[in-house]
């Protein structure tokens, strides 16, 4: 989130987005703000269950029909999309924002060949005769490394491999030449080696095109390939934000270290044990009082269940937001402890804390 | 797929003989009477009995008269003649085929549009009011008996004995080459009663597949795509389509079985009405011929079935 002199291309200010259900209302935004700058990459780390899928579905205004409650702003190119009419958010889907998902199978139209599928995808927008869309098309697939695309253009999705359905929807998504991709757990359901390939083709793609992406994962691995910046959400909110590199090397919630603790890495010294992250991610209908994260914290104080943390800029690092209860030089002195192999416990009795967690 | 519809076609056939076996085993088996004694007059000298059976085959041996029988039928396409008129069956069926296939069809066409059309308008207004009356009038229908349902409107709406006298009551019909106009309206109450059922069912089929299938991931691409409202609900439809699809077989079943009620209720002179005669007049071949020619209709729809699955499903093949 570099305060640069350049206008942000998305900026989501103050977001909230609410699901009124039998159960209760379920609070699955709850107040965030991010700005993705033209050309750059953000990334969107959490959980399922954070928010951050509907986050980027309300972009889009898919959201309206599930009865959501939308507040806040949503400024792309200085229009508010939250407020726009739905016949003007049709025109900028898929034209100026377009958007890829999780399971490539299942987002495909298993009754449709891939071409048709990008045929309608260009003429919802540019009124061009079928044959041109169908040459349009055929580059598409070839621009993301599809072999054969005049053959393959007249296939079904059933007939593609995993990482070809993929290639095939970010074809899709590229139809338009979008300024803003965003790509929610793109990679998910691929398998590892197939992932790497399509985190490449998105870059190269970025490259060539000069779009802007936002990618939503739950793996930091990801993040770590594309983004420029991260925002770390949980139970809603944004909890940790800033630059990619910053994030990986001093990070400051302790939740984000949960998530980087959890993940396995190649390159330590020893076979470092794996932490997972105690407990559940919240119901969204009843989150817990105070910091949202405190019940699975192991450095939660006993004030942390009363009052709420403000997302605020890190002492030094302006360019690092964190929304936590501890002292910054606490968080510090516990995040040195845990990057030389101590335990949680470990860590809490190092840095002065009372032990038991909340 | 040429192979696969012939290899359905050759079971169809076998289908058929073993139906016309059946018929044939229980018309021997169940004491109906013999049809000699039927058609010999009041009083008849034994000696006539004995003649007319000669006449109708009935001296022979079963497996003889089996063999006889299946014969005709199979090869010469020819059902035999009535117990009753002396009529050849094949020209008594050939005469009051276009009434029924007048009913039948006009019918399926109200089931299918109908039927689909109230299912898509209920699945697109889930909970509105126009989607509880159409789901509460569709539990109705295919709660109401045909013949309840003919009486009732007939009651109401007939020119003759209807409170509202709007519509040509029962025994009205008339061909199409006729007179059309006369042919459609007194086609009006029949085609309602016998299609309501099956349109029931396909409206309440049809709303739970198509908001089922608005639930996919592909309609969200398709809406993240930037399409009209009007094309993703299209590509929802025809998604929701394919199992329904299925049911189309068993209906047509249903709606051939329908048809015998609704010609007795409204007196119209077709294929059913003369099924209904034959049974109770223990008419073997008329029985025979009109069963035969209603499997063969139900198997045929049940092959276009799967042919149009194949069709309908790029990831289904038949080998």
């Amino acid at each position: 989130m570099s305060a640069g002199g350049e206008p942000p291309l998305l900026r989501v200010e103050d977001l909230r987005v609410e699901f009124p259900t039998e159960d209760g209302v379920v609070h699955a935004v709850d107040g965030i703000t991010y700005q993705v700058l033209p050309g750059r990459t953000l990334g969107i780390v959490g959980e399922s269950g954070s928010g951050k899928t509907v986050s980027s579905l309300t972009t889009l205004g898919l959201t309206r029909r599930q009865g959501a409650r939308v507040w806040g702003r949503i400024l792309f190119e200085g229009q508010d999309l939250v407020t726009l009419p739905e016949d003007r958010l049709r025109a900028i889907r898929g034209n100026d924002i377009a958007m890829i998902f999780q399971d490539p199978l299942s987002s495909l139209h298993p009754l449709y060949r891939v071409g048709a599928q990008l045929i309608e995808a260009v003429r919802a927008h540019r009124d061009v005769s079928k044959s041109r869309a169908r040459e349009r098309a055929i580059e598409l697939l070839g621009l993301v490394g599809i072999p054969d695309p005049a053959r393959r253009v007249d296939e079904y999705p059933h007939e593609f491999s995993g990482g070809m359905r993929q290639r095939a929807m970010i074809a899709m998504a590229l139809a338009n030449e979008p300024k803003l991709l965003i790509a929610d757990e793109p990679t998910t359901a691929l398998d590892v080696t197939v992932q790497a390939q399509i985190l490449a083709l998105m870059e190269r793609l970025q490259r060539e095109l000069g779009m802007a992406i936002v990618i939503i994962t739950h793996d930091l691995g990801v993040v770590a390939e594309m983004a420029d910046d991260i925002a770390v959400m949980y139970a809603g909110r944004i909890v940790e934000t800033a630059p990619a590199a910053r994030l990986f090397a001093a990070p400051e919630h302790p939740y984000t270290w949960g998530l980087l603790k959890s993940i396995p890495r190649l390159d330590g010294e020893r076979a470092e044990d794996l932490v997972p992250i105690p407990g559940t991610p919240p119901s969204l209908i009843a989150r817990p009082p105070g910091c949202h994260f405190h019940p699975r914290c192991p450095y939660a104080q006993p004030d942390h269940a009363r009052i709420d943390p403000a997302l605020e800029p890190v002492p030094d690092e302006p360019s690092q937001h964190v929304a936590c209860l501890l002292q910054a030089d606490v968080r510090r002195r516990l995040w040195r402890q845990l990057q030389a192999g101590d335990t949680p416990e470990q860590a809490l009795s190092a840095a002065g804390l009372p032990g038991a967690p909340v | 797929m040429i192979r696969y519809i012939i290899r359905r076609l050759l079971w169809g056939v076998l289908l058929l003989i073993v139906v016309a076996a059946l018929m044939f085993l229980f018309f021997r088996i169940l004491p109906t009477g013999n049809p000699a004694l039927l058609r010999a007059g009041r009083d008849p000298q034994p000696k006539l009995v004995k003649e007319i059976e000669v006449v109708l085959g009935l001296n022979k041996s079963l497996p003889v008269q089996f063999w006889d029988y299946m014969k005709e039928v199979f090869l010469h396409f020819k059902f035999g003649y009535s117990y009753y008129s002396q009529e050849e069956v094949r020209s008594l069926i050939a005469e009051r085929l276009p009434a029924t296939l007048s009913l039948t069809l006009g019918a399926a066409v109200l089931w299918i549009v109908g039927g689909l059309g109230v299912g898509v308008i209920s699945a697109l207004r889930r909970h509105t009011l126009a989607d509880r009356f159409a789901m509460g009038g569709a539990l109705l229908a295919i709660s109401a008996p045909e013949f309840w349902l003919g009486l009732v409107l007939l009651f109401l709406f007939a020119s003759d004995i209807g409170k509202l006298k709007i519509l040509p009551g029962a025994g009205s019909y008339v061909g199409l080459t006729s007179d059309p106009w006369k042919w459609f309206t007194s086609l009006i109450m029949p085609w309602i009663v016998l299609a309501s059922g099956a349109a029931a069912v396909f409206a309440r089929l049809m709303r739970s597949s198509l908001s089922e299938a608005m639930k996919e991931d592909h309609i969200r691409t398709a809406r993240a795509k930037g399409l009209p409202e009007r094309s993703v609900v299209r590509q929802g439809v025809r998604s929701a389509i394919n199992p329904i699809v299925t049911l189309f077989g068993l209906e047509a079943g249903a709606l051939l079985g329908g048809a015998i009620l609704v010609e007795y209720v409204f007196d119209i002179p077709g294929i059913g009405e003369l099924n209904y005669k034959a049974i109770q007049q223990s008419d073997f071949p008329v029985t025979q011929g009109t069963v035969l020619l209603a499997s063969m209709f139900i198997i045929l729809a049940n092959i276009l079935v799967d042919v149009a699955y194949a069709y309908l499903d790029p990831r289904v093949r038949y080998s």
